[in-house]
């Protein structure tokens, strides 16, 4: 939200206020007697009460029905898209996607409604999830009335950057469509968006998704969760209304994500908040190792329950819940955290599991997909080397050469 | 006008009798049909519709107890609003409205939301509709929205006292140095009045478009200040020269003035009122002294007409109290249970009501710089003008900030 101007207060002022322009406490008095009642008489606000009280009143009243949008975001968070598989001649895994840019209303707070654009209908978009070296191909189709790109981030030629540059693929006009074509390298928690012009208004409206990059060795297995921390500025005026994880604000305190005790959890975690400079993820009860971009194997920050990511940053978290019981996660910009981006991390023993899943309206197939989000399994140890940037970046180089020769 | 409608011996046209009046019926008729053409074909304009436009315009924020807010809402836009969420100081909250979230155009809602306020801070109240749009509203002091007690309305009676009866009385009390004065000193005292009553007028003016600007478009408050003010202006100088006699009766522009001073007196306890219902009692006790000063003049003026022929004391009495009376008036309904319209009317009347008096004095002097055969605007008379402004400029240093 926008700091307020700071206004100087004269008398002129408090008149004013009081004739209604900003309304102002003015008086109850005689109106009083008109409204007479207490507090709690007025009609109740129609839509199902909160699960979980005790937020001290700051909450959205009501529900989002998941119907409306055509995406729940309890589901996005382990709805992984591995793409259509096959085999290149050279070995290599193809994995081929379909996206195409519409422009969708979708309800972000109960009641409150965006003109959102949308990859596939959805914000955030598909979560891309492959193996590093695997070819993808991804379709992009314009069905909407402005330009549009896709951007990816990671090592890619140049014509698959997906700008406005012709030489970097260009923009895609309403009707087109254009087909995107690289490897995937490196392994990491990575995104992709629009980068047409004006990018804040691409951006806040929608057109962003996680690229999840597998390295080839797997990782230990876990319970997995994609979480994109993002934001709406519903009036327009360059400040966010609603603040979220995977777009509607609230859900996960109204729907907490259900997690078993002492299961090793991996997040997924990316901010694509517009506007504000930085967003942060903060767990309550629990310490989190951080692998900032997910390009390392080891972690790159150790012991935290904090971390800071700036706009279009990410990383992976794990971490070990100790102890059964409700747990808040939320950004530690305390204004986020009361427009909408907070939940609850439901920590529960073996024996109330099914429960759990049953109060989030949860099944056995989000049970299981949670599990079975990665691309290749766990080879029990990690690469032995760990290269830099610039060496990962030689070796790229090097196939290509091989590749082209 | 034709000499057909003036001249009895026309010949008579037919009356409105018989079926004569169905006539009048034909137009409104087809507006009927034409009305109901253009909402049920939609005219042809259909493509014309634009994206929905929501107003809407908090028209009181409320603290009726620790830990509750009241937010009052007029929807002045041209369709249905709704009211999904709400937000104090930057967190959404729950809450309950009365009669819905959903205000048809010209509805009205009330928001109670239990806000735990904090007792002299500031905060702020925002209603998002359900396109995102939204709406704020200020609570620069958070106090406990005053509640009529008897103790209350007592003190806030006593203020009225002081900024409005007892300048004017005391500005009267120059009556009988007044009476002593040359015909010429004279004139520059009725001058006087008149840049005073110039003061108030615009003040007047001012103070009613602020009101005007905030009401519900539908209200058109700016453009009705100025109907107001010349209808009210109207009433007055008719009833200010009825009957046959061409002298205006002194005692009677001296109610007049009074009654003019005192609808605008009415707008400065209106703003004392809010200022101790915004928890500003410092800024209000500061606002006592600065009118008791500026008001002081006020007295000068409502007896200047009457100094050739001392109406008694009972009048002076009446006069004091018509002209500083509504300043209780003002605080109470300022304190206790503040309307913007109604505001908006008096204020409107009052600039009518000072107009009225201003033309009416300024034909005093007039009238008297003649017998003393001279013009209209000579030295003596501009300087008194002046000096009417300039003083009731200075003081209101004290209530202006």
């Amino acid at each position: 939200m926008k700091p307020q101007d700071q206004r100087g207060f004269s008398r002129r002022d408090v008149i004013r206020a009081l004739g209604a322009l900003s309304g102002v406490v003015g008086a109850a008095g005689l109106g009083l007697a008109q409204y007479g009642s207490a507090a709690g008489h007025g009609t109740p606000h129609p839509g199902p009460a909160p699960t979980h009280q005790g937020h001290g009143g700051n909450t959205l009243v009501g529900a989002v029905d998941p119907k409306n949008n055509g995406f729940d975001p309890l589901d996005l968070l382990v709805d992984w898209d591995h793409g259509r598989v096959s085999k290149l001649p050279d070995g290599r895994t193809l994995r081929e996607y379909e996206f195409t840019a519409e422009e969708k209303e979708i309800e972000i707070a109960p009641g409150i409604f965006f003109p959102a654009w949308t990859y596939n209908g959805r914000v955030p978009g598909p979560t891309i999830r492959c193996t590093e070296g695997d070819l993808l191909r991804v379709r992009f189709v314009n069905a909407s009335t402005h330009p549009h790109t896709i951007h990816f981030h990671g090592f890619h030629p140049a014509a698959m950057d997906g700008t406005p540059l012709p030489a970097n693929g260009g923009l895609v006009p309403p009707g087109g469509s254009y087909t995107y074509e690289f490897e995937a390298q490196p392994f990491g928690c990575h995104k992709y968006h629009c980068h047409a012009a004006s990018l804040k208004r691409h951006l806040h409206k929608g057109m962003y998704g996680a690229f999840i990059v597998d390295p080839r060795e797997g990782r230990p297995p876990a319970r997995e969760f994609v979480m994109v921390m993002n934001a709406f500025d519903t009036n327009f005026d360059s400040a966010n209304e609603v603040y979220a994880v995977n777009t509607v604000g609230f859900e996960y305190a109204r729907r907490p994500v259900p997690i078993r005790r002492g299961e090793l959890v991996r997040v997924y975690l990316m901010n694509m908040v517009e506007f504000d400079l930085l967003n942060s993820f903060h767990t309550h009860g629990l310490l989190f190792d951080y692998y900032d971009h997910g390009t390392t194997l080891t972690p790159t920050l150790r012991m935290v329950d904090t971390v800071v990511q700036a706009q279009g940053q990410r990383g992976i978290l794990e971490f070990r819940a100790p102890y059964s019981g409700p747990f808040m996660f939320h950004a530690h910009v305390s204004e986020f955290t009361e427009l909408g981006w907070m939940g609850h991390f439901n920590v529960v023993d073996e024996k109330d599991w099914a429960k759990a899943l049953q109060n989030s309206g949860l099944g056995a197939d989000w049970d299981r997909r949670g599990q079975n989000g990665a691309t290749v399994a766990w080879k029990g140890s990690p690469r032995a080397d760990e290269p830099s940037a610039a060496e990962l970046a030689r070796r790229i180089y090097q196939s290509a050469k091989d590749r082209e020769a | 006008m034709s000499p057909d409608l003036d001249d009895p011996k026309a010949p008579a046209k037919p009356g409105p009798g018989g079926f004569g009046w169905a006539l009048a019926l034909v137009p409104l008729l087809l507006l009927g049909l034409v009305m109901a053409y253009l909402v049920a074909t939609g005219g042809g304009l259909r493509d014309l519709a634009g994206p929905p436009v929501e107003s809407l315009k908090i028209q009181r924020i409320t603290l009726p107890e620790p830990g509750l807010i009241r937010v009052e809402v007029v929807n002045d836009g041209p369709q249905t609003v709704t009211i999904p969420q709400v937000l104090v100081d930057d967190a959404y909250w729950t809450f309950s409205a009365t009669p819905s979230t959903t205000i048809p155009r010209l509805g009205r809602a009330t928001f109670t939301i239990p806000y735990p306020w904090v007792r002299e801070e500031a905060h702020r109240v925002m209603l998002i509709t359900s396109l995102g749009m939204t709406l704020e509203g200020e609570i620069p002091v958070a106090v406990t929205t005053p509640k009529i007690t008897a103790d209350l309305f007592g003190r806030f009676a006593l203020i009225g006292l002081y900024v409005g009866v007892v300048p004017v009385l005391l500005g009267m009390l120059w009556y009988p140095w007044m009476r002593r004065l040359s015909r010429p000193a004279m004139n520059f005292i009725l001058s006087l009045t008149v840049g005073l009553l110039v003061f108030l007028a615009v003040g007047t003016y001012l103070d009613a478009n602020e009101f005007a600007t905030g009401l519900p478009a539908f209200w058109q408050g700016v453009p009705a200040v100025i109907f107001v003010a010349l209808i009210a202006l109207g009433v007055l100088l008719a009833l200010g020269t009825r009957g046959v006699r061409k002298e205006p009766d002194p005692l009677g522009l001296s109610y007049r003035i009074a009654l003019g001073i005192g609808l605008h007196n009415l707008g400065e306890g209106l703003a004392i009122g809010a200022a101790f219902a915004l928890g500003e009692a410092a800024l209000g006790t500061f606002l006592v002294l600065g009118f008791t000063l500026h008001n002081i003049t006020e007295g000068v003026g409502i007896v200047a007409p009457v100094v050739r022929n001392n109406p008694g004391l009972r009048h002076f009495g009446w006069l004091a109290l018509l002209a500083g009376g509504p300043a209780i008036l003002g605080v109470w309904l300022g304190g206790f249970a503040f309307n913007p319209v109604l505001a908006t009317v008096f204020l409107a009347v009052g600039i009518g009501a000072i107009l009225q008096v201003i033309w009416e004095v300024g034909r005093l002097v007039a009238k008297d710089s003649a017998a003393l055969g001279q013009p209209l605007v000579n030295w003596v008379n501009l300087a008194g003008l002046t000096a009417g402004i300039a003083v009731m400029y200075l003081t209101a240093f004290l209530v202006k900030f």
